[in-house]
């Protein structure tokens, strides 16, 4: 099992990914440089950290949507490469078209940083499977531009399709239907605001995150 | 050349930061402001022979990168 975070300028939770996933996974993740051009072809799993990528210019996520490590990053999920992102990762994997919608800014127009709980919409899916029998989760947030926008048509197909796995039972950001994390319709790609990978030790407050990796980990 | 892109919140798209300026102009005394929008303008220094040639190739600019066409919408302007 070999697992690699990507790390962009300014990303600023990729350290926690990688301990989350040496947790699971009981093996140390690559790092790879935003300019690398290749996921190499052994990488199981791949998570696109939290941060500022590129200073937020443009917009959240749009620079390193369009880096070359994602280029090749979007090929490889395109053919069923698990990736997950969390926080900016959920706003660059948006940015890319792999997850549908936008982020903008939180409807309140404040910073939000406080832990937030969550409900398990849909524990039969790749990311929530370890959670069945589980309704409500608490992971921190802490984002300016959380508040998830997409047409009706498309949240409804969202809903429909059970491609809704989290949702805030308290929302933080004006999200449209209370929309906390999605993933693509093939399943691998997901996306969310809150932080499962700040939520796996006892010292960060909880330990909810953990299994979010152990679902995603132990489908592969 | 200069193109300069105008870009802004779809009609419909909440836009809280505009709301909050519009209730600031009133707040100053700006009874006749009923709302406000706030979007980006970038300018962009292009070399190219004419300005429909400039505008397809701004176009593909924003389609690509500078929208987002999910919630943005944008407007080309090209000078000189």
């Amino acid at each position: 099992m070999k697992t690699a975070v990507i790390v962009f300028p300014a990303s600023n939770c990729d350290r926690d990914a990688a301990m989350a996933l040496e947790k699971v996974t009981g093996r140390a993740a690559e790092m790879i440089w935003h300019r690398e051009t290749e996921i190499p072809s052994d990488i199981d799993f791949v998570v696109i950290p939290g941060g500022f990528s590129y200073g937020d210019y443009l917009r959240c996520g749009a620079i390193a949507s369009r880096s070359p490590i994602v280029k090749d990053l979007v090929k490889k999920a395109e053919s069923g490469l698990p990736v997950a992102g969390f926080c900016n990762g959920f706003q660059i994997l948006a940015e890319t078209g792999l997850l549908p919608g936008a982020l903008m800014r939180n409807k309140n127009l404040k910073f939000v940083c406080r832990p937030e709980r969550l409900q398990i919409t849909n524990a039969n899916t790749r990311y929530t499977s370890a959670y069945a029998g589980t309704e409500e989760v608490v992971f921190p947030v802490a984002h300016h531009d959380g508040n998830y926008f997409a047409d009706d048509k498309t949240l409804n197909k969202l809903e429909k399709e059970g491609r809704i796995l989290f949702k805030y039972a308290d929302n933080p950001n004006g999200s449209a239907r209370d929309i906390a994390g999605i993933c693509n319709e093939a399943g691998n790609v997901f996306g969310m605001m809150p932080h499962p990978e700040r939520a796996i030790d006892p010292q960060h407050g909880g330990t909810d995150g953990i299994n979010f990796f152990k679902s995603i980990i132990e489908s592969i | 050349m200069k193109a300069i892109v105008h870009i802004g919140l779809k009609p419909g798209v909440l836009d809280p930061q505009g709301r909050a300026i519009a209730r600031s102009l009133v707040d100053l005394g700006f009874d006749e402001v009923s709302g406000a929008r706030q979007g980006k303008v970038i300018e962009i220094d292009i070399s190219g022979k004419n300005a429909d040639q400039a505008r397809e190739s701004v176009t593909k600019m924003c389609e690509k990168l500078l929208a987002n066409t999910v919630i943005e919408s944008y407007r080309i302007d090209i000078e000189g």
